[in-house]
């Protein structure tokens, strides 16, 4: 039996890894999202000056132009902002990660209790996760990360704290319509306790939505953080991040304009990524949404 | 109908309570000195005392929590520790600049939005199809704020054809005051000049507003136009040899507009707090600046006014949503 059902999986898998390589939007999502992580990865050590992302200046090269030794041009402190962009990538990237682990497993834990157990406790977390529809998230993450101090954990746990909900929602819908299969019944009768059938039963079948929420919501994460940075309540120089290269080249526009719009092009490519990934895991993963 | 508007008005009461709450803690709970930032960093611990006794926030949280209820129910939102002004004079100022940009955003992408994806309907799977995905996939991934950056280098420090920032030049008499959007009080005034010179500098702030709402609008708009076209009744249209046109614009077009609806309305309480970041960029004076330079400054009167506000106008959009389906698809009931 075990041997009908692995095929049967992974002839999903094949069918589904088929179909996402038909769609040259998502396979060049995916190679977009591959080179951010590689990026994140070796980020610092690929830039041209690692001295620079430490806060180091070079006072006599301000406001270099892009040329072949700085292909992205020089700052108002003479770092070069190839180097800070690259090292940059990691900061986003793991925000971003953080925000989106976080609020995965808060929201699926709550959704997950929420409708599984019912009743008033259901009622209670609901009305709770409500409260994100109607305040708008950026400020609520904003009046946290404000109040936390500047920082990159404080931040993550800023804006995770208005991301929860979202997951809560999904989980609960999916769990109340699982909830009745006559797999879980089954695994009732055989005597499972209520964790064991939520753990083991219900929540690996409605993994696939959560992926694609997730992956869709990487590139929302990553937006978020650098909005944050923007507004000058993230990560503080010299940490360097996207966001706040962003805001403090906001000054030297329209001169300097390559100081601002290198940033901002590496913020829009990672996002753009990871919306395109996510679209295309969609198609493959949750048939309902499929056309 | 009536009862429905009613129990839907009452529902309010619950949530502004949950959300005052909720603000209260981010605000009195986590670690934050806004006496100390507010009173300056030269303030002996004595001015500091004085300082924080004279906004009450030597109170228990509890007490300050019920003093603020007291007040709101008297219309009373507090008082900003640092500006020392009441935050309910400061959001009546404010507000307007921010519903007049979340409108014309909500305009903008409303009027291309529905056409666009009607469009990418009907020529489903073919390129007008894929273009339009592609680039609903690129305006959803493009920060306001980065495109916020690139149009006023490109349109106002380039091309020098429109304003850089602000809402209307501070040399020029702004047109009197009727409904607080610049625009129509121009036209009221028959100040054809003013309307001009308000609509330029709405233009940019708008465009970098909606692009993003324009997007999940085309696309929600492709996928009810779809499923509406799969309909008997579209098939029989076509059977009984009406032309394409007409069965699209007549019979498709509205019913695929009543599934949008929704998203509109949400999208609205989204532009209403994303007001914050484009407002930055573009010194646009609205409650989204105001909230920023509160929440920089961790003076939380005015934050918790401003998330009031936005919340209160979130759900008075949404009541009105839910009217106007009614309107648009009598088959739906209120009960």
């Amino acid at each position: 039996m075990t041997d009908i059902t692995e095929s049967a999986r992974s002839y999903a898998m094949r069918r589904g890894w088929f179909r996402f390589r038909q769609s040259g939007l998502s396979m060049l999502g995916a190679a977009l999202v591959l080179a951010v992580l590689v990026i994140a990865v070796i980020g610092p050590w690929i830039a041209p000056f690692p001295e620079h992302i430490a806060g180091g200046v070079d006072t006599a090269n301000r406001f270099r132009s892009p040329s072949m030794a700085h292909p992205f041009g020089t700052n108002e402190l003479g770092q070069d902002v190839l180097s800070l962009v690259l090292a940059g990538t990691r900061v986003s990237v793991l925000a971003g990660l953080g925000v989106v682990l976080i609020g995965t497993i808060g929201g699926t834990l709550v959704g997950a209790v929420a409708g599984f157990v019912g009743g008033w406790a259901d009622e209670m977390l609901m009305r709770l996760a409500d409260l994100k529809l109607v305040v708008p998230g950026l400020i609520l993450a904003m009046a946290v990360a404000a109040a936390l101090g500047p920082g990159l954990m404080n931040m993550v746990i800023a804006i995770a704290l208005s991301w929860w909900p979202g997951y809560a929602r999904l989980v609960r819908g999916e769990v109340i319509a699982r909830k009745e299969e006559v797999y879980v019944t089954a695994a009732r009768a055989m005597g499972a306790t209520p964790a064991r059938v939520l753990f083991r039963h219900v929540l690996p079948n409605i993994v696939s939505p959560i992926v694609v929420k997730m992956s869709l919501d990487m590139g929302f994460a990553i937006l978020t953080v650098a909005s944050l940075g923007f507004i000058g309540i993230g990560v503080r120089p010299p940490t360097p991040e996207w966001g706040t290269l962003l805001s403090v080249s906001r000054s030297y526009m329209p001169d300097f304009w390559w100081t601002a719009v290198f940033p901002g092009l590496a913020m829009f490519t990672a996002i753009f990524g990871f919306n395109l990934l996510g679209d295309g895991l969609r198609d493959v993963l949750d048939p309902k949404a499929r056309r | 109908m009536l009862r429905f508007v009613l129990r839907r008005l009452m529902l309010l009461v619950p949530v502004m309570f949950g959300l005052t709450v909720m603000m209260f803690i981010i605000a009195r709970l986590l670690p934050g000195d806004p006496v100390g930032l507010a009173a300056g960093p030269n303030a002996t611990q004595a001015e500091i005392a004085a300082y924080a006794r004279d906004f009450g926030l030597d109170q228990p949280v509890w007490v300050q929590y019920g003093r603020y209820l007291w007040g709101l129910l008297h219309g009373d939102l507090g008082v900003s520790i640092f500006s020392r002004r009441p935050v309910l004079a400061d959001l009546i100022a404010y507000l307007p600049a921010t519903m007049e940009l979340v409108f014309a955003a909500m305009a903008l992408a409303v009027g291309l939005g529905i056409p666009a994806g009607l469009a990418a309907a009907v020529w489903r799977n073919r390129w007008p199809d894929y273009a339009s995905r592609v680039a609903a996939l690129a305006a959803i991934s493009m920060p306001r704020f980065f495109l916020g950056l690139l149009l006023q280098l490109t349109f106002a420090m380039w091309l020098f054809w429109l304003p850089l920032g602000g809402r209307f030049p501070i040399i020029l008499e702004p047109p009197p005051t009727v409904t607080g959007f610049l625009t129509l009080d121009a036209l009221f005034a028959g100040d054809w000049e003013a309307f001009v010179t308000a609509c330029r500098h709405l233009a940019l702030p708008a465009i970098a507003m909606c692009l993003s709402p324009l997007a999940t609008i085309m696309r929600m708009m492709r996928a009810s136009t779809i499923e509406v076209l799969q309909q008997d009744y579209v098939m029989t249209a076509r059977a009984l040899g009406l032309p394409p046109r007409l069965i699209v614009f007549k019979y498709v077009a509205k019913n695929a507009v009543s599934a949008t609806l929704t998203v509109i309305g949400l999208y609205f309480g989204w532009l209403l707090g994303g007001t914050v970041l484009v407002e930055t960029v573009f010194d646009w004076p609205g409650i989204g600046l105001y909230a920023t330079s509160a929440i920089v400054s961790q003076d939380f009167m005015p934050v918790i006014g401003v998330a009031l506000v936005i919340g209160l106008m979130f759900m008075l959009v949404n009541l009105l949503v839910d009217v106007l389906y009614g309107v648009i698809n009598p088959k739906v009931r209120y009960t």
